[in-house]
């Protein structure tokens, strides 16, 4: 079912995503479980490693599904066999050991250990936030990378250039580019600071949005057909829009940190306009959907890519600005609501355009249109319950997080953070025990692979 | 969308869009560089604070602190933490020596890191000298963090 042979090696990527997704569910449900319990797992899996493995999986994993995506998609689109699958197939496994060992190191000795046999001081770039892997691991994905948008850049280039295809290469590019700043790690710290902005604002409001923009147009044009010229419209405002906002909306990151007081107005008034992108998103992608021209047997897939443009707008655009303007952002910054916004922004946004991805191409690479009746049930139930309970996730920090922000930092008798911790525990139960729901929903969505049942009956198109 | 607005307008935007605000985002960090030494604390720069760095980075500080807003929200915010314990760097090394290596039960507990004397003078250096950052506002709000 799939169009050319070489779509194939997505299927690896995709399968070691879920695998490391699922990682990093059950390290977030232990985090969720130390909030409120300290001493769980100590001294063995202390916060910080658990938080590590957490943030790390979760953007390996991302990672691992944009590669996947782009290896079934970029084909597709340029009409030509991938370049050269067997570079996509080591490459793959080069960055699988290469995770695997870096979590292992993670979890088996302590970090400053693991700096030293990493040779840390030779150029050191670890313990900075996100960007905790040891350098050779840094010098690896570089490595990766390269390999990766060399293969998908000569599959373009020598077939069909369409916009989806070129946008997701400059996403791709830009990812690569802006990884480097990640070795960059001045004494100054303000300096260090403003430029590790440089890869994660630029990454996830800046050069993620062009490939989840893309990854969303390639699925809404297989699964409505709607006339591409309409498609890529939408996909270029909906860029432009985010590049626009998205470039000097860094700004909003640099309010508290020791940078000029300018980007109290710029961050303040750019980031506001961040939501736009999103909310275009959305716009963009129920328009599609209702001017299909044909019903797509793979209802999943349409349900994903609709919740993706709901959610990230939710997550990324209204949580977003919840907190972005400077006056409210001089109390909220560096709390629970903070975490509130990464959580459902990263899901809404990232987690589910790979989702959506992987609904609509994992039937074709094992040969069938759509998943069957029973398959594509399960994975309808997998959504709502994923998705609400991160809805609840988001809730419920969020009104830890104000709690913490007037106990801690706006009454007037300020408490210390561990007391107001204490005070808002009740807010951290209930968040673990949607974490579990949304861990249920996780094994449910593995399980929807394997369900057997009818198959589904379709029109022709 | 309406016909008049056409697919090469939209491409029109994208293009100037990015390229215009790239270029502007490029301006305002020269602008930002070049005006740091006001703000930086790096008058206060010493060897002894670039190692504490390094000891922070290596015992992975921030996947449990925040400093000036940004790491993990599980622990105090440190980027005052100077101020808070009083002006001491006693208190600070003090502090961080005296974690007890079981963890404290039922309730979050800093690790015992084992940190050397060297270790220890450096690190508190380095919470001393970003208290000494100038940031907007003078956040954090009050000295709880």
């Amino acid at each position: 079912m799939m169009k050319y042979e070489s779509q194939g090696v997505a299927k690896l990527y995709f399968i070691a995503a879920i695998g490391l997704f699922t990682g990093q569910i059950l390290f977030g449900v232990v985090m969720g479980l130390q909030y409120v319990m300290g001493d769980f797992l100590f001294p063995e899996i202390p916060f910080n490693v658990a938080r590590m493995v957490h943030t790390n999986l979760l953007i390996v994993w991302l990672l691992f599904g944009f590669m996947g995506s782009a290896y079934f998609l970029v084909p597709e689109e340029s009409e030509r066999e991938l370049y050269a699958p067997w570079l996509a197939k080591l490459m793959f496994w080069i960055f699988l050991v290469a995770g695997a060992l870096t979590i292992l190191g993670y979890l088996l000795v302590p970090y400053a250990q693991l700096a030293d046999l990493t040779m840390n001081d030779l150029l050191p770039t670890m313990g900075r936030e996100f960007l905790e892997q040891p350098t050779i691991t840094k010098i690896g994905i570089v490595i990766v990378a390269l390999a990766f948008i060399f293969n998908i850049g000569m599959t373009i280039l020598t077939g069909r250039k369409t916009v989806i295809n070129l946008v997701l290469l400059t996403g791709l590019v830009g990812l690569a580019v802006f990884f480097l700043f990640s070795f960059y790690n001045p004494d100054n710290i303000v300096l260090d600071k403003y430029f590790w902005w440089f890869v994660v604002h630029l990454w996830v409001e800046g050069v993620w949005e062009l490939i989840m923009a893309s990854l969303l147009a390639f699925v809404l044009i297989k699964v409505t057909g709607v006339d591409r010229e309409v498609i890529e419209k939408w996909l270029y405002i909906i860029i432009a829009m985010a590049l626009i906002s998205g470039l000097v909306g860094t700004g909003h990151h640099f309010f508290w940190i020791g940078t000029p007081d300018y980007w109290q107005w710029l961050g303040s008034i750019f980031s506001a306009l961040e939501p736009i992108p999103f909310f275009m998103m959305t716009l963009f992608a129920f328009n599609v959907v209702n001017k299909r021209r044909r019903d797509h047997p793979n209802k999943a897939a349409v349900l994903w890519a609709l919740g993706t443009a709901v959610m990230a707008f939710l997550g990324a655009g209204v949580w977003g600005f919840l907190h972005t303007l400077a006056p409210v952002n001089y109390y909220t910054h560096g709390t629970q609501v903070t975490a509130a916004h990464g959580h459902m922004a990263f899901y809404g946004a990232y987690v589910m355009v790979v989702l959506t991805m992987i609904s609509y191409s994992m039937p074709l690479m094992r040969g069938q249109k759509a998943g069957n009746q029973k398959a594509q049930v399960l994975e309808m139930w997998s959504f709502w319950l994923m998705t609400v309970s991160m809805v609840f996730i988001t809730l419920f920090l969020t009104g830890a997080g104000i709690l913490q922000v007037y106990l801690q930092r706006f009454s007037e008798d300020p408490l210390p953070f561990m007391v107001v911790q204490e005070k808002v525990a009740l807010f951290y139960w209930m968040r673990e025990v949607a974490g579990l729901v949304f861990l249920i929903g996780l094994i449910l969505y593995i399980y929807s692979f394997f369900a057997k049942g009818d198959e589904v009956v379709f029109a022709e198109d | 969308m309406r016909e008049t607005f056409t697919k090469g307008m939209a491409r029109n935007i994208y293009y100037g869009g990015a390229v215009f605000f790239l270029l502007v985002l490029i301006g305002l960090t020269f602008d930002t560089v070049k005006g740091l030494p006001k703000t930086d604390n790096s008058e206060n720069m010493t060897e002894l604070v670039a190692a504490g760095k390094r000891v922070w980075e290596r015992n992975d500080c921030i996947g449990c602190h925040t400093l000036l807003g940004e790491g993990a929200y599980f622990a105090p915010e440190l980027g005052n933490v100077y101020t808070r314990f009083g002006e001491s760097t006693e208190a600070i090394k003090g502090f961080i020596k005296g974690r007890p290596v079981d963890g404290i039960k039922g309730r979050r507990s800093m690790p015992q890191f084992n940190l050397t004397d060297e270790e220890l003078d450096a690190v508190a250096e380095f919470l001393k000298y970003v208290d000494g950052v100038k940031t907007a506002r003078d956040w954090p709000p009050n000295v709880q963090g």
